[in-house]
């Protein structure tokens, strides 16, 4: 059994990780849960030696062992697949499985590999598995799945008792995460001990006998997934209780009047699995759902950031293939991503040019932006929209995260567009500035506009739409509208299991 | 064997070399000779040893743009001792080569303890280097040592009896022919040689792979400067003297011919044997260039651009081809 007792790490300012307990028993799945900054990556860390805690013991059979690196870990059977699913790409599925602990001959003989045996126990380990495949082949041809299982079978290379997993479901689509959910029952019966990390419902349930749920670092629970009700461990994983009564999800699917922007069984291998959504001018739509479960990926599809494999996108009853931003924007829509840092502000130019990108780009590199209407454009949209900066020649970077969101929007607005899609636009931004933000899009709203609004703070859809949209595990599963729409409702049917045919 | 995509570059850098010579050998009399052939590899073994060196650190993902001036280094350490201070050409060599190897771990030390560049800081050794070699010999300076002359350059050679065209190989040729095997043998059948393909592949997945990267990282830069210490050596055994001005620009030639062999500029990707095969290419463009008699030697830079150029191309298409069969 491999246990930590009072693991404690900080980084900077974060406490990332608090006195958390956790046991890993042998033959049992633990499904290790939590929202995005809970803590999960930082305590897989440190169970593998990546991290080493500031306070704390980890435990192996109740004697403390002290992890200084992945070498450690290993050699104590603590076995990790990462989430992005760290092979040698060119090197081939045998030199993988056994890399950093090949056979080799005596020094006489130089030390050489024995290249032979290298195979023979890529095979033995893949075996195990179920999995027949040429070992010879270079890991970069293969599709990902099965690289996550030859991952796996380098995992078990060594005498494994403990195999931690971390979001290995992430990229596969229904029939890979199926095919790896029976392989690991088939090792939870030969006694290891697994840790799944994921935030996928469905797919916790089909897998965890017991789960845990970490929430701002700490644990704030474990118990047997059989008596963990899918709406409390929810509510675990956010912080926050469901009122019974509220519970019941309405799905009737009424179409609304004129769609500014429509969506059908949108698709995205490894993103995206059946979206369906509406949005009238005038209307704001809300995306609710837990991380990961295909927010951002659909407002990134919707705009051709990420092009779709399967389905519709209809903009004021046309269809369209959109398939680049470029595309997107001039059908109108604007898109302002999550990522305000990396995708969003140009940090040393001024606060004027930061404005006038979007509206370059849309006009073309021909027919340049003047200087007197750059200035006038500025001038009305840090006006109209309370931007606070020292003046329009500022740099960006000087600003406060709120007004850099609102010089973000104000870039979008400039383009005069007829759908915005927000993702998380009030993240990281102080109160008064998220009540600004909020109060815009409602008056954008009034103005005609149609708006679909991604936030995980639930108070604030409900706040801001009229409708929301559920998605769970990369669909969407419902649809709320009216005085359904409140937190409650929402976090029952994020909760609710896909068989209480919530799904449209 | 299975003809996999990677191997693709190394087949065509082959056909190239096999194409060359069989054109220099229909236009022009006594080309297929051993004699040519001889020459063509005496004149770059120095060469071919400092492409070694680039082929490690290449793979490994980083670059080193000091060989140059490191050879020129020790060659002036070398006559300097041997000439000025008296001391015994072996011993003069064993001590250059150890120098070498110290200044190639200490700027690999730096690029990894630092997370700098390995661009600069092999820049700054060049500077160093080079700089240094003209400290210590301000001028080139002969080694008439008859050790150097006669034991090194005469004694220490292999007769090939090929019937009336026997011939001698020089010591010069065979170090450059050890060089590749042992080479040949770390990265291919040594666990080191596949973490420097490793790291140079996915430097973030061998480090959560468990792999001592740091450690890698810096013996490859030790490694590198060693090499490019011996082919000092080897310069110094082909001309006779220590010149700080030698070998200026080396390296380039050196990664050229590496980049020619089919070994990928961003690392993880090649062999010591493709190397093997661009160096050839290489000498094998400057003797074409001298058969011809009219065009100047710089034609010989002319092609090679030209070629590492085509090779890139193709490269990058194969690896488009590649990807696309993954995704299948």
């Amino acid at each position: 059994m491999l246990a930590a007792r009072g693991l404690r790490k900080r980084f900077g300012p974060v406490l990332a990780l608090d006195s958390v307990d956790l046991e890993i028993r042998p033959g049992e799945v633990l499904g290790l849960m939590g929202e995005n900054g809970a803590g999960k990556s930082t305590l897989i860390k440190c169970l593998t030696g990546l991290h080493r805690p500031d306070a704390g013991t980890i435990e192996r059979d109740g004697r403390p062992i002290t992890l200084r690196s992945p070498r450690d870990a290993e050699a104590l059977g603590v076995s990790t697949v990462h989430q992005e699913v760290h092979l040698i790409p060119h090197a081939t599925v045998a030199e993988n499985i056994c890399l950093g602990r090949e056979p080799r001959r005596n020094w006489l003989l130089g030390g050489s590999i024995r290249w032979r045996r290298v195979r023979e126990r890529a095979n033995a380990a893949l075996a195990r598995l179920g999995l027949a495949l040429d070992v010879r082949r270079e890991v970069s041809t293969l599709p990902l799945a099965i690289r996550q299982l030859v991952a796996i079978a380098r995992a078990l290379d060594i005498e494994a008792r403990t195999l931690i997993l971390d979001e290995p479901t992430s990229s596969l689509d229904r029939d890979e995460v199926e095919r790896l959910f029976s392989t690991l029952r088939r090792l939870r019966g030969e006694g290891l001990g697994i840790v799944v990390v994921t935030h996928f419902l469905d797919q916790v349930y089909a897998i965890a006998d017991r789960i845990a749920v970490l929430r701002d670092g700490r644990l704030v629970g474990a118990a047997l997934a059989a008596s963990l009700p899918r709406a409390e461990l929810v509510a675990m994983m956010v912080g926050r209780a469901i009122a019974p009564a509220a519970a019941r999800a309405s799905s009737e699917a009424e179409r609304p009047r004129a769609a500014a922007l429509s969506a059908r069984g949108l698709r995205r291998r490894g993103a995206l699995d059946g979206v369906d959504l509406d949005v009238a001018a005038g209307e704001a739509v809300g995306l609710a759902g837990l991380l990961g479960s295909g927010r951002s990926e659909t407002l990134r599809a919707l705009f051709g950031a990420d092009p779709i494999d399967e389905g519709a996108i209809e903009v004021s009853g046309r269809r369209h293939s959109i398939r680049s931003p470029g595309a997107a924007m001039r059908l109108g829509l604007a898109f302002l991503s999550e990522d305000r840092r990396g995708d969003g502000i140009l940090p040393s130019l001024s606060v004027r040019d930061n404005l006038i990108t979007a509206l370059q780009a849309q006009r073309g590199i021909l027919r340049r932006v003047g200087r007197r209407e750059a200035a006038a454009l500025a001038d009305r949209l840090i006006a109209s929209l309370r931007i606070k900066a020292p003046s329009a020649s500022t740099p960006i970077a000087r600003l406060s995260g709120g007004n850099q969101q609102k010089v973000l929007l104000a870039r979008w607005l400039a383009t005069d567009p007829r759908v915005l899609l927000l993702d998380e636009p009030t993240r990281g931004i102080d109160i008064g500035a998220k009540a600004d933000v909020l109060a815009l899009v409602a008056s954008l709203r009034e103005k005609g506009l149609a708006v679909v609004f991604v936030s995980s703070e639930l108070e604030e859809l409900a706040a801001a739409c009229g409708r929301v949209v559920v998605l769970r595990d990369r669909r969407s599963v419902a649809q709320l509208r009216g005085a359904d729409v409140d937190p409650s409702a929402m976090l029952a049917a994020v909760a609710a299991a896909p068989e209480g045919g919530a799904r449209d | 064997m299975k003809l996999r995509p990677r191997d693709l570059p190394l087949l065509v850098a082959a056909i190239v070399l096999v194409t060359a010579f069989a054109a220099g050998a229909l236009r022009y009399d006594h080309f297929a000779s051993v004699a040519v052939v001889r020459n063509l590899l005496v004149d770059n073994a120095f060469l071919g040893v400092a492409a070694v060196g680039a082929t490690f650190v290449i793979l490994s993902g980083g670059i080193d743009l000091s060989v140059g001036a490191v050879m020129a280094f020790t060659g002036v350490v070398v006559a300097a001792l041997v000439e000025r201070g008296g001391v015994h050409p072996g011993i003069a060599i064993a001590i250059a080569l150890a120098l070498g190897a110290a200044f190639g771990l200490l700027q690999g030390a730096i690029i990894r303890g630092f997370a700098l560049p390995a661009f600069l800081v092999t820049l700054a050794g060049m500077f160093l280097a080079r700089g240094m070699a003209f400290a210590v010999e301000p001028q080139s300076r002969p080694i008439r040592h008859p050790f150097v002359a006669t034991t090194l350059n005469e004694s220490a050679t292999i007769a090939l009896p090929l019937g009336e065209t026997s011939t001698t190989i020089p010591l010069t040729v065979s170090i450059g022919a050890v060089t590749f095997v042992v080479a040949w043998f770390v990265l291919r059948q040594t666990p080191f040689g596949r973490r420097v393909y490793a790291i140079g592949d996915d430097l973030q997945g061998a480090t959560v792979l468990g792999l001592p990267v740091a450690a890698t990282t810096i013996a490859v830069y030790a490694i590198s400067g060693f090499l490019s210490a011996l082919a000092g050596v080897v310069f110094v055994l082909y001309q006779q003297a220590g010149d700080p001005t030698a070998c200026k620009g080396l390296e380039l030639d050196a990664i050229a011919a590496v980049v020619i062999g089919g070994t990928l500029l961003r690392g993880g990707v090649g062999s010591v044997v493709g190397t093997l095969i661009g160096v050839l290419i290489y000498g094998l463009i400057q003797t074409i260039i001298t058969f011809e008699g009219t065009l100047s030697s710089w034609w010989t830079r002319i092609v090679v651009g030209a070629l590492i150029l085509a090779f890139v191309a193709a490269q990058r298409g194969l690896e488009r081809v590649g990807r696309r069969l993954a995704d299948a």
